[in-house]
C-alpha cells in the first residue's frame, strides 16, 4: 500500500522524524491559508499524486510542472488553481495522468547536501536493515552498482532494537560532525516509525542538510506490510483508492488477489505459486497474460463469479485460460461458478478450462452440459497451447 | 525413512477446533496420520470427533501424548503466540499453516528461536508436509498441513516447494507417471520463515529413501541460489527446479508476501541461469517438472 506525501509527512510528524513545514489543502483558499500560516516567502506547491516524476510533469491542460516555487500566498493560491482537479502525466503514470486532488504547501529549503537513508526488511537475515549513503538524490540503485563502497548496510537486532553506537557508527562513516546529533536523532526516530508501523520499507530520497545546518526528511517512500495493516486502523485510513487500478480495489472486495498486466489471455488460478507460473507458460507459448489472479484455494462460486466479471472488465482480453488445482478446493464448485459467469455475462470469448483434482468429474460433466463453447484441457502445457492458438 | 516425519509420528493440532483446523485434522486423521491432540485454550477436556483429546496448553498436550510435531492453524494475528508455545513446551517440528502473519511478528520469532537448534519451524503460510503412506492412494502416510493426501504415492522423490499448489502439480505430475515421494515440503511463501530451501536440500541428501529431488521456487530472495551453490558442491542426488514469476511485473507483490521482484539477481531468469550452473535440470514449462526430473534422473 502507498501513500501521500503529506500523509508521509502526518508519520514523519507524529514520530518526531523532522522534516519541513507544511500542509495538506484540497482549494485554492486552503492553499492561500495554509501559506499565510507558513508565514514564510520561499514556499513549495506540490501536487498530491502517488507517482514519481512529478516537477517534470504536464498538465492535461496544458499547465507544466506538478511542483512550483513560489514567494507569496497569492502565489500558492494561483498555482494550486491550476493543478487542483487538474490531471497530472508524468513519466510514471502513463498517458491517462491522475487526477490532482490535493496539494501540499511546504516550506522550500535551501539544500548544502543531499544524502540517502532507507530502512528495510531483510528476508535473509530477518532482520531490519538500514542503508544509508553519502550520495542522497539519485538513483540509488545506480549508485550500489557503480560505487559500492559508498553504501552502507546496518543490520539491527531485532530484540534489541537500534543501539546508540550503531548511529555513531552511520554519522562516522557519513562523514557528519556539526549535524552528526540531529541526524542521530532522525535515524532514532525513523527506526521507531518503522518498527511501530510495521513498515517493510521506508525511504527518504534525499535526507537535505540545509545551509543553516539542519537536518531534514525530505522526500520519503513508504511500504507497509498489508498483513499488519489490521492493527494500524490510521495507516489503513490512508488508502487512497482513486490511485489504485479499479480492477484490484474490486478484486479485494472479494478476497480475491487480482493484479492487471498488459497481454490479453486473461488467467483465473488458485493458488499463487501456480497463478505466476500459469503466467509464465502462456508467455512460454509465444501469448501474453493480461493479468495475476489468485482465487485462492477454498474459493466459493460466489468468488469464482466475481474474479469472471473482473478479468472481462479488461477490454484488452481476448480469451481466458482457468487453470485450477483442486487439491481440497472442489472443481465443481469452480465449474458451477465458471457457467454461472459466463451465462450472466454474454461470454463470447474463447475459454480454455484445465481442471483437476478434488470431484474432477463432476466438474468437468457440468462445463460439458453447460452448453457453452468451453475447450477442456489436459494438464497446463495444453491449455496453455490451446489459448494461445485460440487468440492469434 | 523419509525426512522430518513419518507414519509414526505423533501430532498435535494448534487450533483444532476452528472451522479451517478442524476440518484438516479430520482429513488428517482420514489419511491415517497419528493426530494425538489438539490444543485450544478454555477448551481443555473435550473431545475431537469423539476420539483426539484436546488441551489448554501445547506444554500440557505434548506431557499427556508424547507430541513431537505441531500443526498451527490458528489466525494471523495470534500465530507468533502459538509458534512460540510450541517452542517453549519442546515440540521438535513446528509447522505453521497460518497465512497473514504480520512480517514483524516472524521477525520476533526467528530472533527468539534463533537461540535453540533443537527446534525446527516450517513455514509460515505454507501447505505443510506429507510422507506418504504404503497403502492404497498413499494411505497411512503423514500428512501435516493442507495437501491433498490422494495425490500423493510412496517413492523415493524429495520434494520442496513455497507454492502449495505448485507442489501438487509436481506431485501428481510425479505419480501419474509412476513415480512416488519420500516427503515433500512446502516451505511456505512469506518473506520471513523457518526452514530454506536448502535446509531440506541437506535433508534429502542424508536421506537414504530419497533418491531424487524437485526443488520448486519463485521471484524474491537468495533461498532457491543459496540452495543451488550448495547442492553443486555437496548434493549426490539429481535434481529438477523451476522458478514460477518469469512475467511478474517488478515491484509488485504476487500473492506471496515474499514474491516480489527486488534487483537485477531477483528475477525469475537469473535465478533459472544460477540453478542450470550449478547442474539442477531447470523445468522450461511447469508442465513438464516432474518430466524433467526423470530425464536428469536416466529413468
Amino acid at each position: 500500500m502507498n501513500i501521500h506525501e503529506y500523509q508521509a509527512k502526518e508519520l514523519f510528524d507524529r514520530f518526531s522524524v523532522p522534516s519541513p513545514k507544511g500542509k495538506v489543502a484540497s482549494t485554492p483558499k486552503e492553499a492561500y491559508d495554509a501559506a499565510k500560516w507558513l508565514a514564510v516567502n520561499n514556499l513549495v506547491v506540490k501536487s498530491q499524486v502517488h507517482a514519481g516524476g512529478r516537477g517534470k510533469g504536464v498538465f492535461k491542460n496544458g499547465f507544466k510542472g506538478g511542483v512550483h516555487l513560489v514567494e507569496s500566498p497569492e502565489g500558492a493560491r494561483d498555482i494550486a488553481s491550476k493543478m487542483l482537479g487538474e490531471t497530472l502525466v508524468t513519466k510514471q503514470t502513463g498517458e491517462a495522468g491522475r487526477l490532482v486532488r490535493k496539494v501540499m504547501i511546504a516550506e522550500s529549503v535551501t539544500i548544502k547536501k543531499e544524502l540517502y537513508l532507507a530502512i528495510l526488511m531483510d528476508r535473509a537475515t530477518g532482520k531490519p536493515v538500514i542503508i544509508a549513503s553519502t550520495e542522497g538524490g539519485m538513483d540509488i540503485e545506480e549508485v550500489a552498482e557503480k560505487t559500492p563502497d559508498k553504501i552502507l548496510r546496518e543490520f539491527v537486532n531485532p530484540l534489541a532494537g537500534l543501539q546508540a553506537y550503531q548511529v555513531r557508527k552511520i554519522c562516522h562513516s557519513l562523514g557528519l560532525q556539526t549535524t552528526a546529533r540531529q541526524y542521530g536523532r532522525l535515524l532514532h526516530s525513523l527506526y521507531k516509525l518503522f518498527i511501530d508501523c510495521d513498515c517493510s520499507m521506508v525511504e527518504i530520497n534525499p535526507v537535505v542538510i540545509t545551509t543553516d545546518d539542519h537536518v531534514y526528511a525530505l522526500d520519503a517512500k513508504f511500504n507497509f506490510d498489508d498483513n499488519a495493516l489490521y492493527r494500524h486502523p490510521e495507516i489503513q485510513a490512508m488508502r487512497d483508492t482513486g490511485e489504485e487500478d479499479p480492477r484490484e480495489v474490486a478484486a479485494a472486495e472479494y478476497d480475491l488477489n487480482y493484479i492487471g498486466l498488459d497481454g490479453n489471455i486473461a488467467c483465473l488460478v488458485n493458488g499463487a505459486g501456480l497463478a505466476m507460473a500459469t503466467m509464465d507458460i502462456i508467455k512460454h507459448h509465444g501469448g501474453e497474460p493480461a493479468n495475476f489472479l489468485d482465487v485462492g484455494g477454498g474459493a466459493s462460486k460466489e468468488q469464482v463469479a466475481a474474479a469472471f466479471k473482473i478479468i472481462l472488465g479488461d477490454k484488452n482480453v481476448k480469451g481466458i485460460f482457468i487453470n485450477i488445482f483442486g487439491g481440497i478446493m472442489d472443481c465443481n464448485i469452480v465449474a458451477e461458478g465458471v457457467v454461472a459467469a459466463a451465462k450472466e455475462t454474454g461470454l463470447s470469448l474463447p475459454l480454455v478450462v484445465r481442471l483437476e483434482g478434488n470431484n474432477v468429474e463432476a466438474g468437468k460433466a457440468t462445463l460439458a452440459s453447460s452448453g457453452l463453447n468451453i475447450v477442456s484441457a489436459d494438464g497446463m502445457d495444453d491449455g496453455a497451447k490451446k489459448i494461445v492458438a485460440a487468440v492469434s | 525413512m523419509a525426512i522430518l516425519i513419518d507414519e509414526n509420528t505423533k501430532v498435535l493440532v494448534q487450533g483444532i477446533t476452528g472451522a479451517f483446523g478442524a476440518r484438516h485434522a479430520k482429513l488428517s486423521l482420514e489419511y491415517g496420520t497419528k493426530i494425538v491432540a489438539g490444543v485450544t485454550p478454555m477448551k481443555g477436556g473435550q473431545k475431537f470427533e469423539n476420539t483426539v483429546p484436546i488441551f489448554d496448553t501445547v506444554g500440557e498436550a505434548v506431557k499427556e501424548t508424547g507430541a513431537t510435531a505441531s500443526a498451527i492453524f490458528v489466525p494471523p494475528a495470534f500465530a507468533a503466540d502459538a509458534i512460540l508455545e510450541a517452542a517453549d513446551a519442546g515440540v521438535e517440528l513446528i509447522v505453521c499453516i497460518t497465512e497473514g502473519i504480520p512480517v514483524m511478528d516472524m521477525m520476533r520469532v526467528k530472533a527468539t528461536m534463533g537461540c535453540s537448534s533443537k527446534v525446527r519451524l516450517v513455514g509460515p503460510n505454507c501447505p505443510g508436509l506429507v510422507t506418504p503412506g504404503h497403502g492404497e492412494k498413499s494411505h497411512g502416510g503423514c500428512r501435516i498441513g493442507i495437501a491433498p493426501g490422494y495425490i500423493h504415492k510412496r517413492g523415493n522423490v524429495g520434494v520442496v516447494s513455497r507454492s502449495g499448489t505448485l507442489t501438487y502439480e509436481a506431485v501428481w505430475q510425479l505419480t501419474q507417471l509412476g513415480y512416488g515421494q519420500s516427503t515433500c515440503v512446502g516451505i511456505g511463501g512469506d518473506p520471513i520463515n523457518g526452514t530454506s530451501h536448502l535446509d531440506v536440500l541437506k535433508m534429502f541428501n542424508d536421506d537414504p529413501e530419497t533418491e531424487a529431488i524437485i526443488m520448486i521456487g519463485e521471484i524474491g530472495g537468495a533461498a532457491e541460489v543459496e540452495a543451488a551453490r550448495w547442492a553443486k558442491e555437496n548434493c549426490t542426488k539429481p535434481i529438477a527446479g523451476f522458478i514460477a514469476g518469469a512475467t511478474a511485473p517488478p515491484g509488485r507483490r504476487m500473492g506471496h508476501a515474499g514474491a516480489i521482484v527486488g534487483g537485477a539477481e531477483d528475477t525469475a531468469q537469473a535465478k533459472k541461469a544460477i540453478l542450470a550452473e550449478c547442474g539442477i535440470a531447470v523445468a522450461e514449462t511447469p508442465g513438464v517438472m516432474a518430466k524433467t526430473l526423470l530425464e536428469k534422473w536416466g529413468k
